[in-house]
């Protein structure tokens, strides 16, 4: 049988390095497989998250030959024979064990972000909402929260400006609520502020990287920024603003 | 035990799929204190993988439907072995609590006049499902997530797992619980615990679950002394890929089929025609022609005035006509049936409605399915058994302890209807939160946690790094869900099921020998041998309760007892723990008031 050679990350936040695994080759096979069968067979305590294996819950996200990947999602028939196939962990966070790093900064930015607030409900107590009104923002809620973005975001990979920028994930977030047709809170302050939007400079990785195809930079972040420049540095509206005393 | 990270709630809610979630928002709604557990990451529970829709009878789509008809459809389709009043209270409250969802921010497909839009599904008459594309668990873990975290005097503890439940007397005190990040043991007192730990799927090897599946809160309950019941009843979907090897079991959804795709042989014919049960003649069409009528309304937005497709019975019906062909030989290449939507429907349809099984097959079967069928077999995918619970509060059978969801049974009786899974989740959910926050609030004294007894679990856990076993955890797992596929699925003969109980025995004795290696940190050999018991006691119980249901009801066949038992479609089969013994006993079934008899009649 044909095998493929994996080279693993191996290690915790101060140390590691990568390990040579031997892994059979069959139809279909996807990283994760490989990774499961090492756990399997020659590493019980190797270390990785998954859970559906269908490229719908985002829990597999690594590196695969250094690109930001779902394993599950990740064909081991892509990858030249004979050459190893490097599998290391995201490279933004911190390690904990082997593959899993420690996201929990995602979940922190998640909960701060100013909650969903719609108008009040018709007679009926429920909503009318047309199809093309809300095309745009279930594109955002296709999110699954894999990180990869977040990952391959050089402002957080290279810079680790998590204390100033919310990153590709949660500027998708708050489009999504930007852009819902029953929200009726304005968030573009915060989007200024807090979600740091200005340290985008719209390199697109994050859309590259994107494993459910949304278009962060062109549909999010941009019609984002342009909400920023229109409430906070419109020359026109600045005047208005301060001729009316409006914040 | 000071030696034990510990925090005190009102209330533990053990689980973080849409149950769990909806669970912990209600509780804290109601000023309880709440710890949510999840096994894995926040957000990504099964019920994320939930793609076809949740059954609400709203009746947007289609006007004739009412919570009396969904309940009647819920009733048929669990073969009548349903607790009715869970079914009732299902039908009833399920349309309020998806207007809630958009209350909170889900944003389903739209009919045309603006309303949610609702799609048809196996087992449900008129068109039920409120739907996202197929992605419609994401939309409702997502919401339920977003709405989870901004809840005061609620903290969750992501990729946590329940060891055991500590109980004070008879009543329930909280729960012992091992971090998987660090590998540290948590002591969480609680006046009330709520299980929302979803299923079993892990019991067997072709199934379409994650591996968090271990029938946990099962395990936990039977532990603490509760009451299962229905436990026999295992759903295997009738439509999970069979082909790469490397994907066989994941789901393909219902969705297929309620956007029109047909099921085929090798030889071409579509043979659901031939299984139609003589309680559903009536309802389903009898030629091609009369089903492709039906389809073309339903694509037109046109109320269907003729009967429905076949491939849209239930799904115990469908797994086993697929079963009945492959092994006639007319199975598909790599044993399974064709799944066909590519004749049915055009290329922009299917990836409209159908985006994520579009990417699923592309991507990992190099299958178009806008241009060839699907091949699609039989994968366990749901547990119907469940906890006991009261049907209105979710209270167990041991005080202080409620569940909900996958891990409760009774709703669903012998079969599920898809689509009623994710309705369960938010109507038992918030029951159960509710419930068991007034039970906390009315709960006299703090709950005690006994030194001596946490120390002894804790020793417990740790013993698979010390012990000399040679055995490796993932080998008797994997041992485990072969022998309960072959002689535990969908055809049962006494002779397998006797055999089976043995083969448990032996795999618990190698399960006692199993050694990891490596520290607590982050160890998948260690949570994996930890594992290992609760998918033991599950595979017990259900092979146990399948022996003494001595007859064939929706997902339970017997080979020997082929048709319905009257006699056994008045009882529950209960599995509880006598000491060191599981027993098995009948208990009647809760019987339909006259009231609800005409409306499950098709009367009223």
């Amino acid at each position: 049988m044909e095998e493929a050679h994996l080279k693993i990350f191996r290690g915790d936040r101060d140390s590691g390095a990568f390990q040579d695994y031997a892994v059979p080759l069959h139809e279909g096979m996807v990283v994760l497989d490989a990774i499961h069968f090492v756990q399997a067979h020659q590493a019980t305590d190797l270390a990785c998250r998954w859970n559906c294996k269908a490229g719908r819950c985002g829990s597999c996200s690594a590196e695969v030959n250094g690109k930001p990947k779902l394993m599950c999602m990740t064909r081991m028939d892509q990858f030249p024979a004979g050459t190893p196939i490097t599998v290391a962990p995201m490279k933004a966070f911190p390690v904990i064990k082997d593959l899993v790093c420690d996201v929990s900064w995602n979940y922190e930015v998640n909960k701060r972000i100013p909650p969903f607030n719609p108008r009040p409900p018709e007679a009926d107590g429920t909503w009318r909402m047309h199809q093309f009104d809300i095309d745009r923002v279930q594109e955002f809620r296709k999110c699954i929260e894999c990180f990869l973005c977040q990952d391959v975001c050089h402002v957080l990979r290279d810079h680790d400006k998590k204390d100033s920028f919310a990153g590709p994930r949660f500027l998708v977030r708050m489009a999504s609520l930007e852009m819902h047709p029953l929200d009726v809170t304005s968030r573009t302050a915060y989007i200024k502020d807090q979600g740091g939007i200005g340290y985008c400079n719209i390199t697109k990785c994050c859309t590259e990287v994107c494993p459910e195809s949304i278009h962060i930079t062109d549909n999010a972040i941009i019609p984002l920024k342009e909400r920023v420049v229109d409430d906070f540095y419109d020359p026109v509206r600045r005047l208005v603003r301060w001729l009316t005393g409006q914040q | 035990m000071d030696r034990f990270e510990t925090h005190s709630y009102d209330i533990l809610v053990v689980g973080a799929g849409g149950a769990g979630l909806r669970a912990a928002i209600e509780a804290a709604t109601q000023g309880a204190s709440v710890g949510l557990l999840c096994k894995s990451l926040l957000g990504k529970a099964h019920t994320v993988m939930a793609e076809g829709g949740v059954a609400a009878a709203l009746a947007n789509t289609d006007a004739r439907d009412s919570w009396q008809v969904h309940f009647r459809d819920t009733m048929r389709g669990g073969k009548l072995l349903n607790n009715w009043r869970m079914a009732q209270l299902l039908a009833q409250e399920a349309p309020a609590r998806v207007n809630e969802l958009e209350a909170w921010g889900a944003l389903f497909d739209r009919t045309s006049d603006g309303r949610i839009l609702q799609r048809n599904f196996g087992g449900h008459q008129y068109p039920r499902l409120a739907h996202v594309g197929d992605r419609t668990g994401l939309e409702m873990i997502r919401t339920l997530q977003d709405k989870t975290v901004q809840q005061r005097s609620l903290d969750v503890y992501m990729e946590c797992t329940v060891a055991r439940l500590l109980k004070d007397g008879d009543r329930i005190s909280g729960a012992f619980a091992y971090r998987r990040d660090t590998g540290r043991f948590l002591v969480l007192r609680a006046k009330a615990v709520v299980l929302a730990t979803g299923g079993i799927g892990r019991t067997y090897k072709i199934n379409s679950n994650s591996w968090e599946y271990t029938g946990d809160g099962h395990a936990l309950a039977y532990g603490a002394g509760a009451d299962l019941i229905d436990m026999e009843f295992v759903q295997f979907h009738p439509t999970g890929m069979v082909w790469p090897l490397s994907v066989r079991g994941i789901l393909v959804t219902e969705g297929v089929r309620g956007e029109g795709g047909v099921l085929k042989n090798s030889k071409g014919e579509r043979f659901m025609f031939r299984y139609i049960p003589e309680m559903f003649r009536k309802d389903f069409a009898d030629t091609e022609e009369e089903a492709n009528r039906w389809v073309a309304d339903v694509i037109a937005g046109r109320k269907a005035e003729v009967r429905r497709p076949p491939e849209l019975l239930t799904r115990d019906v469908v797994a086993r006509a697929i079963t009945q062909e492959v092994r006639e030989g007319r199975g598909s290449p790599h044993g399974g049936a064709f799944l066909d939507i590519a004749s049915r429907r055009t290329p922009e349809e299917i990836r409209k409605k159908l985006p994520s099984m579009f990417q699923q097959f592309h991507e990992l079967a190099d299958v178009d399915i806008t241009q060839q069928a699907m091949e699609v077999g039989p994968t366990t995918h749901y547990m119907m058994g469940g906890i006991r619970v009261h049907p209105e509060t979710q209270a167990a059978t041991v005080p202080g302890l409620f569940a909900a969801g996958e891990v409760a049974g009774g709703l669903h009786g012998a079969n599920r209807l898809g689509g009623n899974s994710l309705s369960d989740l938010l109507v038992f959910g918030r029951r159960a939160g509710a419930s068991a926050a007034a039970y906390a609030k009315a709960r006299t004294g703090e709950p005690q946690v006994r030194t001596d007894q946490v120390e002894a679990i804790a020793a417990e856990l740790v013993v698979p790094f010390e012990r000399a076993g040679e055995e490796n955890p993932y080998a008797v797992q994997e041992a485990l869900q072969e022998m309960m596929g072959t002689y535990v699925g969908i055809a049962r003969s006494e002779d397998d099921l006797k055999h089976a109980l043995a083969e448990i025995e032996k795999l618990r004795a190698r399960a006692a020998r199993v050694r990891v290696p490596g520290h607590r940190q982050y160890n998948p050999g260690w949570h994996t041998t930890l594992d290992l018991d609760n998918l033991l006691t599950v595979s017990e119980a259900v092979t146990r309760a399948a022996i003494e249901r001595r007859e064939s009801r929706g997902a339970h066949t017997r080979v020997e007892y082929p048709e319905s038992d009257k006699r056994f479609g008045a009882v529950n089969v209960i599995v509880r723990r006598q000491g060191e013994t599981m027993a098995v006993v009948q208990e009647p079934l809760p019987q339909v008031p006259d009231e609800l008899k005409p409306v499950l009649a098709g009367e009223a």
